[in-house]
C-alpha cells in the first residue's frame, strides 16, 4: 500500500491503532477469573471465546486481563466488565456461548446482561 | 488484523541487549508457544527505556507492569503466573531504593516521574522496526500537516516560534538555521542529520535512533521541505550497528509506504535519504568535518564562513541538525509551536535528554524540561550518589563541557546558565563524581580524550592540548610547580580563542572549569604533593595505623614486593621506598589499619 494523501495516512493510523491500542490503557476492561477454580470451571475456553469475539469485532481498545480467585468459586467462571466511569459488573457461571451476548449488549452498548450478574461494585 | 490480549514488550536497546535481553525474548516466545498462548499474546521488541541500570526490562500490557533485571529463569513464572493467572510476579518489580517498596507500574517509578518525554516519546513504547506502530502514535502527522497546510516559509516561522535550539551542543536556534539555508539560492540543497554521537557517556542519540528512527526521518523531511532540499544524509557512526540497522529498516518501510521518495503524500514534494557510516572520529561530529567525510575526504574541519547554509555538502547549501533536534520537530507541528514553547525557560524551550552516568544510583536516560535544577536530575531522578558517598561535582557536556560543584546545583539548567557556570549543555552527558574522584585526574581524563581526537589541522588544538596534557600529567605525578596553573590558564584561553573548530575551542573547558571550582586540589598536588581524593598514585603513601594493627600478617603475605614487615601480633610497618602502591594490603586488612593519603 502506498500513502498518497493526508487522508490515506489517517486511515492507516486508525488501522494501526489496533496494534498498540491496549498499551494506551483506556477503553473497556474485561477481567477473567483465572484462579485454579476458574480454570477448572472452563476459564480458558471463556477467555478464548472473548478473544475470538474481540478479533471478530475488531475492538482494539478493549483490554482483557486476568485475576486470581476471589472466593466465589462455585460461581466460576467469573467475568468482570468495567466500562470507563461505570460500575464494575461481575458475571458468574459464564459459558463460552454467553460471551457474544455480553459483548453485544454490555461491552459495546452499555446494557448490563441482568440474568448473568452476580455482583456490582463501584 | 490479529488482536492480542496482552503485549509483552522486551527492551532491545543496546544496554538491555548487553545484559541479555535477546535470550529473554527468545525464552518468552518459546514459553508462550509451549503454553499455547502465542495466538493471544504478542511479544514486541522495543528500543531503549532509558533505565538501563535496571535492565533487561520487560513490560507487560495492558497492565503496564514494569519488570526489571529479568533473567531467563524468571520467564516461566512470568508466563504462568502473570500472563495466565493475572498474578503479578512481585519479586521482579522495581523496588524504590529508600522505602524498599515495590512499584508495579512504569509511571510511578521515581526515575520516570519527573521526566517529560518529548524526543523520547516513543522509545520503549513501540516496535521501532514497525512503521505502523509509529503511525499509530501520530507518526508522520506533523509532516502531513506541514506539507498540506503550510508553505516552507510558514514552517520556518513555526520553528522560530517554537524556540527549539540545537540539541547537539551549540544550541543555535533551529528555525534560524533553516531560514539561512532556505534563503541560499540554488536548485540543489541537502538536509543532513548528525548522528556522530561521540561524547564519552552520551547515548541519547543512539537511543532515539534505535527506539524511534521514524521520528528522526520525519523531522528531516519537514526540514527538507522548509529549506527546499530533495536529498539528505544521516551521518551515523559505525559503532552503532543496531541504530544503523533500524534506520535502514525505517527508510525502507517509509519508502514502501511512499512517505519517502517522490511526490510525498501527493503534494509534489520529493526527498530521498541516505545513510553514511562514519568511522569513529570524534572530530567528524563537527559539521564541516562531517560534510568532508560524507564527500569522501579526510574528516577535517574547514573554517567558517562560509557556513554550511551557504556552501555545505558538495558546495551546495545544506542544513545540519542533530538527532535529538530532529526528533523534536514532528511534535512541534503536531501540537503547535506554542505548546512546545510552553515548556522550558525563557531562552531555552522544550526538554533536553541527559545521559546519567558515573557514581549515581540510577544511571540511564532522563528527559526533563529545561529549567529543572541539576539537583533534581541527580538526586530525584538519578537517586543520589552510590553508597551514600558525598557528591563532589558533575561534569556536564562531556569533554567539551565543565564540571559544576555542589554550590551551583540549584541553578536552573538551560543553555545560557550552563555557559555562565563555565560548562555547556553539549550533547547532554552528565558524569557524576563523588568525593573519591580527583578533579585534576578528571580534567586529565577528558583532555586526554580530546587531545587524542584532535585532527591535527590547526596548531592551537594540535600543539596546545598536547602541552596542557603534559602539564596535567606532571602535576598528577607530583612534579608540578606553582607556575603550571597560570600556564594552563593562558594556554586554555589561547586555544579557546584560536582553534579552528568546536573541538579545539572547547577542549580546555574541563581544565578551566576545574581550575575555577577546584583550584585548591591543583594547589594541593603542586604545593603539598598530596592528592586529596587519594587517586593520583604518585602522591599517595600507604601507612599502617599502629593502634588498629593486630599483627595478623595478612598484609605482609599479600604484598607482592615484600614492603611490609613486623613481628607476629605486633604492629607492622610499610617500607615506603619499596611500596608500589598497588592497594592489595588495604583490601586484605580486616581491621582498617592501613590508610592511604
Amino acid at each position: 500500500m502506498v500513502i498518497k494523501s493526508a487522508e490515506d495516512l489517517k486511515r492507516l493510523k486508525e488501522e494501526a491503532k489496533a496494534l498498540t491500542g491496549i498499551r494506551a490503557g483506556q477503553g473497556v476492561e474485561i477481567i477473567v477469573g483465572m484462579g485454579t477454580c476458574g480454570i477448572a470451571a472452563g476459564a480458558r475456553e471463556v477467555m478464548s471465546a472473548i478473544l475470538e469475539e474481540l478479533n471478530k469485532r475488531e475492538l482494539a481498545d478493549v483490554r482483557v486481563t486476568q485475576t486470581g480467585c476471589i472466593g466465589m468459586c462455585e460461581k466460576e467462571v467469573l467475568v468482570d466488565v468495567v466500562r470507563p466511569g461505570e460500575k464494575r459488573i461481575t458475571y458468574g457461571n459464564v459459558k463460552p456461548q454467553d460471551v457474544t451476548r455480553i459483548f453485544s449488549s454490555h461491552v459495546i452498548n452499555g446494557q448490563i446482561v441482568d440474568d448473568l450478574v452476580v455482583a456490582k461494585l463501584d | 488484523m490479529q488482536l492480542y490480549r496482552a503485549h509483552v514488550l522486551v527492551c532491545g536497546g543496546t544496554g538491555c541487549v548487553s545484559s541479555g535481553s535477546k535470550k529473554i525474548q527468545e525464552a518468552i516466545v518459546d514459553e508462550l508457544a509451549k503454553q499455547n498462548l502465542d495466538k493471544e499474546i504478542k511479544v514486541v521488541e522495543t528500543g531503549c527505556h532509558g533505565f538501563c541500570e535496571m535492565g533487561p526490562i520487560v513490560i507487560v500490557y495492558p497492565e503496564g507492569t514494569f519488570y526489571c533485571q529479568v533473567q531467563v529463569d524468571d520467564i516461566a513464572e512470568i508466563v504462568s503466573e502473570h500472563l495466565v493467572k493475572g498474578r503479578i510476579v512481585q519479586r521482579l518489580l522495581f523496588k524504590a531504593p529508600l522505602t524498599e517498596e515495590q512499584v508495579p507500574s512504569y509511571k510511578d517509578i521515581a526515575f520516570y516521574r519527573k521526566q517529560h518525554r518529548v524526543a523520547l516519546r516513543n522509545c520503549g513504547h513501540i516496535d521501532p522496526e514497525h512503521i505502523q506502530e509509529y503511525i499509530a502514535r501520530d507518526g508522520y502527522e506533523g509532516l502531513a500537516k506541514a506539507l498540506t497546510t503550510m508553505t516552507p516559509q510558514q514552517v520556518i516561522e513555526e520553528m522560530k516560534k517554537s524556540g527549539l535550539r540545537g540539541r547537539g551542543g551549540g544550541g543555535f536556534p533551529t528555525g534560524l538555521k533553516w531560514e539561512f539555508a532556505s534563503k541560499s539560492p540554488g536548485p540543489k540543497k541537502y538536509i543532513i542529520c548528525n548522528a556522530d554521537e561521540g561524547d564519552p557517556g552520551a547515548f541519547m542519540d543512539r537511543s532515539v535512533l534505535e527506539g524511534d528512527p521514524h521520528s528522526v526521518l520525519e523531522g528531516m523531511l519537514i526540514g527538507a521541505y522548509a529549506i527546499g532540499a530533495d536529498e539528505g544524509y544521516i551521518y551515523v557512526r559505525a559503532e552503532y550497528p543496531l541504530a544503523i540497522k533500524r534506520l535502514k529498516v525505517a527508510i525502507a518501510q517509509a519508502e514502501e509506504l511512499g512517505l519517502l521518495g517522490d511526490n510525498i503524500l501527493g503534494t509534489g514534494f520529493s526527498c530521498r535519504l541516505h545513510i553514511k557510516e562514519g568511522a569513529g572520529a570524534f572530530v567528524c561530529g563537527e559539521e564541516t568535518a562531517l560534510m568532508a567525510s560524507i564527500e569522501g575526504s579526510r574528516g577535517m574541519p574547514n573554517p567558517r564562513p562560509p557556513f554550511p547554509a551557504v556552501k555545505g555538502l558538495w558546495e551546495k547549501p545544506s542544513n545540519i541538525n542533530n538527532v535529538e533536534t530532529y526528533a523534536n520537530v514532528p511534535v512541534i507541528f503536531l501540537h503547535g509551536a506554542e505548546k512546545f514553547a510552553s515548556m522550558g525557560t525563557e531562552n531555552s524551550k522544550g526538554t533536553k535528554v541527559f545521559a546519567l552516568t558515573g557514581k549515581l544510583r540510577n544511571t540511564g536516560l532522563a528527559e526533563v524540561p529545561m529549567g529543572i535544577s541539576l539537583r533534581e536530575i541527580i538526586f530525584d531522578i538519578g537517586g543520589g550518589i552510590m553508597e551514600d558517598k558525598k557528591f563532589k561535582a558533575v561534569q556536564i557536556g562531556g569533554p567539551s563541557g565543565g564540571c559544576i560543584p555542589e554550590e551551583h546545583l540549584d541553578t536552573p539548567v538551560d543553555y545560557d546558565s550552563l555557559i555562565a557556570l563555565g560548562a555547556m549543555m553539549g550533547s547532554g552527558g552528565l558524569v557524576v563524581m563523588d568525593e573519591t574522584s580527583c578533579m585534576v585526574d578528571v580534567a586529565r581524563f577528558f583532555l586526554n580524550f580530546t587531545q587524542k581526537e584532535s585532527c591535527g589541522k590547526c596548531t592551537p588544538c594540535r600543539e596546545g592540548t598536547k602541552r596542557m596534557l603534559e602539564i596535567l600529567q606532571k602535576i598528577c605525578d607530583g612534579n608540578g610547580v606553582p607556575e603550571d596553573i597560570t600556564t594552563l590558564e593562558t594556554l586554555g584561553a589561547v586555544i579557546k580563542n584560536t582553534a579552528l573548530c568546536g573541538l579545539g575551542q572547547t577542549a580546555p573547558n574541563p581544565v578551566l572549569a576545574t581550575l575555577r571550582y577546584f583550584r585548591h586540589e591543583y594547589e594541593a598536588h603542586i604545593n603539598d604533593k598530596k592528592c586529596p581524593a587519594g587517586v593520583c598514585t604518585a602522591l599517595l603513601e600507604y601507612k599502617i595505623v599502629a593502634e588498629n594493627c593486630k599483627g595478623c600478617g595478612a598484609c605482609a603475605r599479600v604484598c607482592p614486593v615484600g614492603a611490609i614487615t613486623g613481628e607476629k601480633k605486633e604492629p607492622h610497618e610499610i617500607d615506603t621506598s619499596k611500596c608500589i602502591k598497588c592497594g592489595s594490603c588495604i583490601e586484605k586488612c580486616k581491621f582498617n589499619a592501613i590508610v592511604k593519603g
